[in-house]
């Protein structure tokens, strides 16, 4: 008999630390199954962020390393220089990618590095307790913002995937969605894909994953999902950007 | 084989050179004068080598892309100046955290804040006490000449590489443009110079890096997944690391005391200064031994671990000599002094920070009013 459905070499089969209903989860699995198809396990080398998804490298089975809040994407530069051969991944959060890391974000782009970028929008801090992301839509209460995020005090949600797209070094921007089994099965071609970009070659390439947080939006997952599918896409449409 | 070359050559790039040559093979940078010379220096010869150089969008960027290049295996450096410096101590931590060798080299200027581009000794606080947060510490070597400049990066890689800690080449503005000759010796590849440490020379060494380097990020093939990090959420667990570091910490404080001394055994009077400084205060106390004053010289080596063993000696001796610190700070290693002689000796100070440099002749004024 074929066995047709295992549980991926590159995710351990550990219980997270994740919220009930929150994205990373799959996100996580999604990469380590891309990683186990494409047969890149033993040359993967991961930058995790600072955030919720901090301790990613107990989940994955592969050789990871912490990067300072924000600094993930100046690690992974370095780690890509060295090993030319080996395949570098970051996976951030909207804080770590898009607030503090935006420097590094720009100009790691611009400089056109052959890198994987795995960034989860969830328009939210969660692991501080669900402060104003630079992502979070107008009118969203959190912690930080508790009437609502308004345009003339806190600024725009911040398209950054769009902004990336214009630099001339960015080769592939995608953005998919969790909200139901149809959009994880694009966002998994979407990492695929980036994966494989990385592979031939091809330069830096971004999936941008709006990721449910039920805790700190305050909604039950099936809600959360609905929020994205019919609130959050509104602000942050699905799509190949670039 | 080995190829003596005797070359003109600024402080800066001595280092850049001696760098190079100890193996170094990733360089990142931001632009900060008095260092810039190296950042160029590292820009047209690191390709050569077959290593990176780039310059960053920032000193964070920097620091940090070092941080990601020594846990890929490769013996990475940065360099900046004082303001640079304080930006770094953000990665510098980290590194400290993660167990990662690194060089980080501080040519000093002026400050506070934006300060001048004058050569200053002021950050020695910052350099010796880990600078950035958390309970950490940095080996600190003060070069007083170009060719020290270029013969302690070799000596700092390998301390870093033995110890898995951060290594900081602390130097002034005076020392990172003066141009002096220099005896280089160049070498196919730079040997250990520290028993136990390996040389890793980037990319070119995969199996040495795999042997030598077992927690490098090199992919996971024929082993468990390697895992670089600083953080311990685990109850306990931090503590565990903490207490592992500090042992190796007071290591370190036993095995890297560096210094040099002149006339210690008779003297009265003894300066203390180092790097830059301390080439003037030889001076003066060259010029005091023609006078017929006993007069000797201390000059640290190594900021941390400072050279206690030598002023703990001198302190116990039945004829206490007296000691006279001179900086370009308004008095930081002073305080390691009397920390080292505690309270045995009287120890008096003087010092000019924000561009001026202590001359001789203010220095004898002063020495002689004791």
């Amino acid at each position: 008999m074929n066995k047709v459905f295992s549980h991926p070499k590159s995710l351990r089969n550990i219980a997270t630390h994740y919220c009930a209903g929150c994205g990373h989860g799959i996100a996580h699995r999604l990469i380590a199954e891309t990683v186990d198809e494409l047969g890149i396990r033993e040359k993967v080398i991961a930058v995790a962020p600072v955030g919720c998804a901090v301790i990613a490298y107990e989940y994955w089975d592969f050789d990871c390393s912490e990067a300072a809040h924000g600094r993930a994407l100046a690690v992974a530069t370095a780690i890509k220089r060295v090993r030319p051969d080996n395949i570098v991944f970051t996976y951030q959060g909207d804080g770590d990618l898009a607030a503090i890391g935006t420097n590094e974000t720009i100009h790691a782009a611009n400089r056109g590095e052959n890198l994987t970028v795995i960034f989860i929008n969830n328009a939210i801090y969660g692991m501080t307790g669900g402060q104003m992301a630079p992502t979070t839509l107008l009118k969203q209460k959190t912690a930080t913002t508790p009437n609502g995020r308004e345009a003339s005090f806190h600024g725009y949600p911040l398209k950054i995937s769009e902004m990336l797209a214009l630099l001339a070094g960015v080769k592939y921007v995608e953005r998919v969605s969790f909200f139901s089994p149809q959009q994880v099965i694009k966002a998994k071609q979407a990492i695929k894909q980036a994966f494989l970009n990385q592979i031939n070659n091809t330069g830096f390439s971004l999936v941008e994953i709006l990721s449910p947080c039920p805790t700190y939006w305050g909604k039950s997952s099936k809600e959360s999902l609905d929020w994205i599918r019919d609130v959050m896409t509104k602000e942050f449409p699905l799509g190949r950007i670039k | 084989m080995k190829m003596k070359t005797k070359i003109l050559i600024s402080g800066n790039e001595a280092m850049a050179e001696g760098a190079i040559q100890a193996g170094c093979r990733f360089y990142a940078g931001y632009p900060i004068t008095p260092q810039n010379e190296l950042t160029a220096y590292m820009a047209k010869n690191m390709p050569a080598c077959g290593g990176e150089f780039i310059q960053a969008e920032s000193e964070l960027a920097a620091i940090n892309m070092v941080y990601g290049a020594s846990a890929a295996g490769a013996r990475a450096m940065t360099s900046s100046s004082s303001p640079g410096i304080s930006l770094k101590q953000e990665g510098i931590s980290y590194i400290a955290g993660a167990l990662l060798p690194a060089v980080i080299v501080n040519i000093m200027r002026g400050g506070p804040g934006l300060g001048n581009i004058w050569p200053a000794q002021s950050d020695y606080f910052q350099a010796t006490r880990g600078g950035g947060h958390g309970d950490y510490r940095t080996i600190v070597l003060a070069p007083s000449s170009v060719q020290e400049a270029y013969d302690f990066m070799p000596l700092a890689f390998d301390l870093a590489d033995k110890y898995l800690m951060p290594a900081m080449i602390l130097a002034d503005g005076m020392l990172g443009q003066m141009m002096e000759p220099l005896v280089v010796v160049r070498r196919p590849s730079a040997p250990s110079e520290v028993e136990g440490s390996s040389v890793v020379r980037g990319r070119n060494t995969e199996d040495e890096i795999r042997t030598t380097k077992k927690w490098a990020l090199t992919g996971c093939k024929g082993r468990p997944a390697n895992v670089v990090k600083s953080f311990f959420m685990k109850e306990g667990a931090l503590e565990i690391a903490n207490l592992k570091a500090q042992k190796k910490y007071r290591a370190v404080e036993n095995k890297e005391q560096r210094w040099e001394g002149l006339f210690l055994d008779d003297a009265k009077i003894i300066l203390v200064a180092y790097g830059s400084m301390s080439r003037i205060a030889k001076s003066v106390v060259v010029q005091l031994r023609q006078e017929g004053k006993k007069a000797g010289l201390i000059r640290p080596v190594t900021l941390w671990p400072f050279p206690r063993k030598i002023f703990e000696q001198l302190s116990r001796k039945k004829k206490r000599p007296a000691f006279f610190v001179t900086e370009m700070s308004y008095g930081q290693m002073v305080e390691d002094v009397k920390l080292a002689l505690e309270c045995r000796c009287k120890v008096d100070f003087f010092g000019r920070s924000g561009g001026g440099v202590p001359t001789e002749g203010e220095i004898i004024k002063k020495v002689r009013l004791l």
